[in-house]
């Protein structure tokens, strides 16, 4: 047993390494944590908070490889080993004991009958399913519950929701607000998790697809995917806006007539045609340059990587021009204009000084800008010049369910799937981003 | 009877709301049909593909045709006045009575007589003066700038049909810029094409001008008079005259090529790809691929009539039921631009298309498998009395091995042992039911049923796959293949070198979200051995590269019959066919002198008893060594509504739109009666918006009354 | 003014060239002429003859920047940069790799785009601009909040939800509109609809948000609370005052969406099968066509920095030291 590492791989697990590194590097600044403090105290950030936190373990655990046999598993191959291998026919229902389609099979005297057939896996253990079904199925969810709620309450009193001085002030990790709202959401995410853990291996909870793979298995899959794109794509483009935005700020002159030149061209093409373009030129580029990788997923990995690098190229024009803006106010201001004539280098302010000062645009910009992501990859699956369609993305499931539709009885289920989790890490991510702007914008201040 | 088609009259004026074309197309005889993508070729000279023959089947003429009705398939003359028979002769000119001894004839003669009085379509091109001479060749680039379509040219003109036509169409088959696909194919039969390709590519270098084949000569082409040609082939051949019935062989105009070959034409996409000229029922009235096609009677069409004999069942259908009618029925053919499954099917079922055939996703909706086992339409489906017609395809959907390769190929007991046991595993039942929604039938070795040569039933079957039981072949059982594999020296599927389990590779071109599932099932199916399967996919262009190096290992393909003859399935096995060496359609590089030999004898038999006996030879020989996975024949289901008439599918004919009906009344009445658009949902919406509205209205009218406070 | 305008158009040149430096390298450098012809040549075993061959058929018979062969200002002109960049500004498009002519095509699927494009423009506008006053009206009560929580929850589902989602509502259940489809003419409304409410739906949210962001900006500045002091009503004020003072970065908004909308919404044409550029682009990038693609990207870059120019031209009409050339 070995670990193996994608290079998206080490670029998620570096942010999260990094994001982790930023929260330790704010307990030392008390604007900061106020700040930080502020977003967690809302109950929309705090229960936004809950639900970004139980997608981003799901990605990590799905990030670390390990090499058993020949093949490559994450640990959420492992842990979700039933699912990933508790393969049907074809189709099946979400709860369901039996196929969704018809089947023939020819009795011992050779006569052909025509029914639902029986499930390998989903409702096997049940003899009889008509009368046993839904009363194993409501066992199951009470002690899913049960579970749940046993688990979140173990998460609340870890993070100290139940530690308070005799003042009644709080003293865990976690900010307290007046509201429950966060610990109820993490309640309900907690008894949704138990839940699962009682009933999925046994049930397909989101019903099976054309070949009888687990839709559930593959929408926990397509998170990783969805992350990585929103991640890494921050990742590659923000070097590019904080070099280039604080410098044109700074230096002006002609470093500043270079920069502007350069986002007002990137940014004259409309956004999906560059990134197509880019996307179909890399992709022509890729095809021919790496038929030496014979193993799929190292390729599609290499060509998500690539496009997160196309979405990161041309993707940070807005905020260097932020930052540009920032940057030229701040240098009017009195400790620059001080540092400057004590004669401090250059570098030492803008990293010293310009650029905490600008931190909070690109706090605000990066989570705004990450819902956005995780949409862009549906879309661009869709036009063919997305993530490979070998790998597991919520825009290949959309893909390949979108002619579901046309069956009749109508299957939903892939499609509910991939739309609502997509739904769910997007409306969360936009709530976070909403309350994480209330908490930063000096210009809300006033 | 009267008062009710006057009502069917009135009823039909009004024009649903989903109804995507103009109502006053209401009541013409117009039959709707659907194309997915832009027809790249409609010159006859460099088309090949179904999608482009569904146009060019219906404007061009080639000398010959497939009958309608009849099964088998029989050719009968279309602009010819028979058959030809094909002559031999020696090397001395003496006649011979027949090719069976091949190596004595030196030449092959088809004499083609066409029917007088036949004329072209309208067309500009022929377009004359008073005095004789052309309208539209030698157009100065003024006008050329502005034309974008053929409308541009307003008059037009026609000309008869002559021998010379077809005689200038098989020379333009040879012409270096028109890059005809079977070119260098023909070019081994047809006498001398080879050497006029040479001298017209010396000819044309660096050159794109027009250049008029009519001062070249062809020694296998060549016109006898006003209507006779013959054709000379170098060695027998004789699958050629089905060759006659293809669009490669139908006439083209010179008057055509000149006209395009003008300056500035070719930039505004005015070519004969664009815009073909022929003699058939049809012209192509609008080429809009960008949303439809249009397909218009042609005004000029010659004298022809329905036949009058077809299959015992056919009369039952009502498919001789305008037996000698003059063709063709219908007015407009309009093909609409349907780039995805759902719309058109969504469309179908509304009564917007006439016919369809079932995208996967919606069979379950339209077929069930009856008490019998036999498909049939779902009720739905009966209740608006939709047609279904079914029909194996004279084609095969196969997995191969590359037999270069060190481990799937040679012809080694091993490998022939391990191909065995893949073959038993491979479940093709299970995956033609998954992916092909039961639309096909296993095949038993390379010829398709309907093709002579195919054996029904159980002596037909593939002895080392199957077993005969109880009426019904039934597949052999892992453990046969287990013990197969065993024998090849991979106990368990483990590779003996290595310990581990045999790593196969299976080499395909990526080409949609639906090829993921379709692979994990192939790994399935070889995980069954403890053999393990890894997927090389590349983008299509790779694939063909690694098929042409011979660097794939196993890989799927297909192949449509050209013509009816068991010939056009065995030369895919034959060895100086291989993909590798000779660039030819054996994707397996299969090669077996034993069945080289018997290929040869086979080709050149008549159909019966003495060819039979060979082809039986020949598919035991390949089923013993097994370089494919023979895979199935795919069934085509197409529905169609109850107002399309003489919907008998032909699969060989393109030309079948000629003898279609419809009944646009009764269309027109049945589209009113399926289409009621559902108005209350949106009512309830506009509801709920308004009185959400309300809410808002009293909190501000109540904070204004706190201001003026 | 005039001077000003100049200035700005001088700007614009070098943007441009930018653009076309980087659509050549994406498709020119990236992937030489040489790749192109290999893939497009796939079906048979290639050879570096018939490469050559394509080449030369398709005009990329030249070295890309330099041409060492030729002598004097041919050294420059005679290369794949120079006449690939002059035809595109100049708007001659030339042929597509499969040989159409991509400017009469760029011509053909303008109208179904703006068909389209026009309707949804004016349609946001009215809808948004309504909306975000009446939460800018509103603010501060339950009804602002609700509506940012609706806004927000639009904003997060896919836009791939709301076509799919109303077209198996609305066409195919329903049965109100046709599925799919584009005719010329009037009769173009039924065809139409449902894509625009579609594409006004899928913008809602966040547009909403975005007005009554420049709305309550406007009404927190001084001049509006003197004219709530003055006792102006609050409808006049909004309209007069509000929605006027607005209407500058309203102008900014709907120019900068102007060439997205030209080029028609890529997924919305082709999931409707609406024959504009969008469905035009979306086919160039599935058959991997490098000559649309190229044509589409530089169109696209035109048409904005010409917004950009009509921005330049509102702003200085608007601001009184501009119109009068003092600045």
């Amino acid at each position: 047993m070995s670990f193996t590492l994608y290079p998206t791989d080490a670029l998620f697990l570096i942010i999260v390494a990094s994001g982790t590194a930023y929260f330790t590097y704010l307990r030392r600044d008390a604007q900061l944590r106020a700040q930080w403090r502020q977003v967690l105290v809302n109950p929309l950030g705090a229960s936004a908070a809950v639900v970004l936190s139980l997608y981003l373990a799901i990605g990590l655990c799905d990030s670390v490889r390990v090499t058993r046999g020949n093949e490559i598993l994450s640990l959420l191959d492992i842990i979700a080993a039933p699912l990933r291998t508790q393969v049907e026919m074809t189709y099946s229902a979400p709860f369901a004991s039996t196929g969704f389609v018809m089947e023939s099979s020819y009795a011992a005297d050779g006569s052909l009958h025509r029914d639902f057939p029986r499930l390998r896996y989903g409702g096997a253990l049940l003899s009889d399913p008509a009368s046993q079904r839904a009363g194993d199925l409501v066992q199951r969810l009470f002690a899913g519950v049960a579970l749940g709620a046993l688990g979140s309450g173990a998460i609340y009193w870890l993070l100290g929701g139940w530690r308070r001085d005799a003042g009644g002030a709080h003293r865990g990790s976690l900010p307290r607000g007046r509201s429950c709202w966060p610990w109820l959401v993490l309640a309900g995410v907690g008894m949704g998790a138990g839940v699962l853990t009682t009933v999925a291996p046994y049930y397909h909870v989101f019903g099976t697809d054309k070949v009888g793979m687990d839709v559930l298995y593959q929408t926990l899959k397509s998170i990783r995917t969805g992350l990585v794109i929103g991640t890494v794509t921050t990742l590659i483009s923000l070097p590019l806006a904080i070099g280039l935005g604080l410098a044109a700020g700074y230096f002006r002159g002609w470093v500043d007539d270079c920069v502007q030149y350069l986002y007002t061209t990137l940014s004259s093409v409309p956004g999906v045609l560059l990134v197509a373009a880019a996307a179909l030129s890399l992709d022509a580029y890729m095809a021919r340059h790496t038929a030496s990788l014979t193993s799929l997923e190292a390729r599609a990995d290499l060509k998500l990587l690539g496009l997160c690098v196309v979405l990161g190229a041309t993707g940070w024009t807005s905020l260097c021009r932020l930052l540009r803006a920032e940057v030229l106010k701040l240098s009017a201001v009195d400790f620059v204009t001080a540092a400057r004539a004590l004669g401090v280098s250059p570098m030492m302010i803008l990293f010293r000084h310009l650029l905490p000062n600008t931190l909070h645009l690109v706090v605000i910009t990066t989570v705004l800008d990450f819902s956005g992501l995780v949409l862009a990859e549906a879309v661009l699956t869709y036009i063919d010049i997305g993530v490979d369609p070998s790998m597991n993305s919520w825009g290949n499931m959309i893909n390949s369910a979108r002619l579901d539709l046309a069956r009749e009885p109508l299957v939903w289920w892939s499609l509910f799937a991939a739309f609502s989790s997509m739904f769910v890490l997007v409306l969360a991510a936009n709530l976070f981003a909403d309350v994480v702007r209330d908490a930063f914008d000096p210009r809300l201040h006033e | 009877m009267l008062l009710s088609s006057a009502l069917r009259v009135v009823s039909a004026d009004v024009t649903p709301w989903n109804n995507p074309y103009p109502a006053d197309n209401a009541a013409k005889s117009i039959l709707y049909s659907v194309f997915q993508e832009r027809p790249k070729h409609l010159d006859p000279v460099s088309s090949y593909s179904e999608n482009e023959a569904v146009f060019t089947g219906q404007i061009y003429e080639p000398p010959l045709q497939y009958h309608f009705l009849k099964r088998p398939y029989e050719l009968i003359p279309l602009t010819a006045t028979a058959v030809p028979e094909a002559q031999y002769f020696d090397a001395r000119g003496k006649r011979l009575p027949d090719a069976t001894d091949e190596q004595a004839v030196a030449k092959v003669i088809y004499r083609i007589t066409l029917r007088p009085g036949i004329t072209f379509a309208p067309h500009p091109a022929f377009a004359r003066r008073p005095d004789g001479s052309y309208y539209y060749h030698a157009l100065s680039p003024e006008i050329t700038q502005r034309a974008f379509t053929l409308n541009a040219f307003p008059e037009t003109g026609t000309r008869e049909l002559i021998a010379d036509d077809y005689v200038y169409e098989i020379k333009r088959l040879a012409h270096p810029h028109l890059h005809s696909p079977v070119a260098s194919f023909l070019g081994k039969y047809i006498t001398g094409l080879n050497a006029l390709a040479r001298e017209l590519r010396h000819r044309t270098y660096g050159k794109a001008e027009f250049i008029d084949l009519r001062a070249f000569d062809l020694l296998g082409a060549r016109v006898i008079d006003r209507y006779t040609f013959e054709i000379t082939l170098s060695k027998p051949y004789p699958q050629f005259v089905y060759w006659l019935a293809m669009s490669f062989f139908a006439p083209v105009p010179w008057e055509a090529d000149a006209f395009y070959s003008q300056p500035g034409m070719a930039e505004h996409n005015l070519t004969l790809e664009w815009y073909p000229v022929g003699t058939g029922p049809y012209v192509l009235n609008e080429n809009n691929p960008n949303r439809r096609m249009v397909l218009r009677r042609n005004p000029n069409f010659h004298l022809e009539t329905y036949p009058d004999a077809g299959e015992p069942s056919d009369g039952a259908h009502g498919w001789l039921a305008q037996a000698g009618q003059r063709l063709p029925f219908i007015d407009e053919v309009h093909f609409m631009l349907e780039k995805e499954d759902i719309p058109e099917w969504n469309k179908f079922q509304q009564g917007y298309y006439d016919t369809s055939g079932i995208a996967p996703d919606g069979f379950d909706q339209a077929i069930r498998v009856g008490p019998t086992g036999q498909p049939e339409l779902t009720d739905t489906m009966r209740a608006h009395d939709v047609r279904l017609a079914i029909t194996t395809q004279p084609s095969l959907n196969y997995i191969g091995f590359n037999m270069l390769d060190p481990v799937v190929g040679g012809n080694d007991r091993r490998a022939r042992l391990l191909r065995r046991a893949l073959s038993i595993a491979f479940d093709t039942e299970e995956l033609i039911s998954i992916f092909g929604n039961g639309r096909g039938i296993p095949a038993q070795g390379p010829i398709p049923p309907g093709i002579f040569g195919f054996k029904e039933a159980e002596a037909g079957v593939n002895p080392l796959v199957y077993d005969w039981r109880q009426g019904r072949a039934v597949r052999k059982s892992l453990d046969q293949a287990r013990h197969y594999l065993a024998q090849a020296g991979y106990p368990g599927g483990r590779d003996p070198a290595s310990g581990k389990p045999l790593v196969l590779y299976f080499d395909a071109a990526t080409t949609g979200p639906d090829l993921k599932s379709q692979f994990s099932w192939y790994r399935k199916q070889f995980e069954k051995l403890g053999l393990e399967l890894v997927v090389r996919s590349t983008d299509y262009n790779r694939f063909q590269e690694k098929m042409h190096k011979g660097d794939a290992q196993i890989y799927s393909w297909g192949w449509n019959a050209d013509y009816p003859d068991p010939e056009n399935f065995l030369f895919l096995l034959y060895g100086p066919n291989g993909k590798v060496r000779h660039q030819g359609e054996n994707a397996s590089n299969y090669a077996n002198p034993a069945y080289d030999a018997l290929f040869q004898r086979m080709r050149v038999l008549p159909n019966g008893a003495e060819r039979q006996r060979i082809i039986d030879q020949m598919v035991a020989l390949v089923r013993e060594d097994s370089p494919w996975i023979w895979g199935f024949h795919p069934q085509a289901f197409t529905l169609y509504h109850q107002w399309v008439g003489n919907a008998k599918p032909n699969l060989l004919a393109r030309n079948s739109l000629k003898y279609r009906t419809v009944d646009p009344v009764l269309r027109a009445v049945k589209r009113r009666e399926w289409n009621p658009p559902r108005l209350w949902p949106l009512l309830l919406v506009l509801i709920a918006a308004v009185v959400s509205i309300v809410p808002a209205v009293l909190v501000y009218r109540r904070r204004r009354y706190a201001t003026a406070l | 003014m005039t001077a000003y305008l100049i200035r700005r158009l001088c700007y614009v040149l070098p943007i441009l060239i930018g653009v076309n430096l980087i659509t050549f390298v994406l498709f020119f450098v990236v992937n030489s002429p040489d790749d192109m012809a290999r893939m497009h040549l796939g079906e048979r075993r290639v050879t570096q003859a018939a490469v050559d061959k394509w080449k030369e058929e398709h005009d990329y018979a030249r070295p890309l920047f330099w041409n060492a062969n030729v002598d004097g200002t041919a050294r420059v002109t005679d290369t794949i940069f120079y006449r690939r960049s002059i035809e595109l500004f100049l708007f001659k498009f030339g042929q597509s790799d499969d040989g159409r002519d991509i400017g009469y095509d760029i011509r053909q699927r303008m109208g179904p785009s703006l068909a389209i494009a026009l309707p949804v423009l004016m349609v946001e506008l009215l809808v948004t601009v309504t909306l975000g006053l009446l939460v800018a009206v509103l603010r501060g009560t339950y009804f602002d909040r609700w509506i940012a929580l609706v806004c927000v929850a639009l904003m997060s589902v896919s836009g791939l939800f709301y076509i799919v989602g109303a077209q198996y509502l609305i066409a195919k259940l329903l049965r109100i509109v046709p599925i799919s489809g584009f005719t010329p003419g009037l009769a173009a409304a039924k065809f139409v609809a449902l894509p625009i409410a579609v594409q006004v739906l899928a913008a809602l949210g966040a547009n909403v948000r975005w007005y009554r962001t420049v709305f309550l900006e406007e009404i927190e500045k001084e001049y509006v609370r003197t004219a709530w002091a003055k006792g102006l009503s609050e409808s006049a004020v909004m309209t007069r005052h509000v929605l006027r003072n607005a209407l500058l970065p309203l102008i900014t908004a709907i120019v900068v969406t102007l060439p997205s909308l030209f080029l028609g919404s890529l997924i919305t044409e082709s999931f409707f099968a609406i024959p504009g550029l969008g469905s035009y682009t979306i086919d160039a990038l599935q058959s991997q066509d490098f000559a649309i693609v190229r044509s589409m990207v530089f169109l696209g870059a035109v048409l904005y920095i010409v917004g950009l120019l009509l921005t330049d031209i509102a702003y200085a009409w608007a601001d009184p030291r501009l119109r009068f050339g003092e600045a």
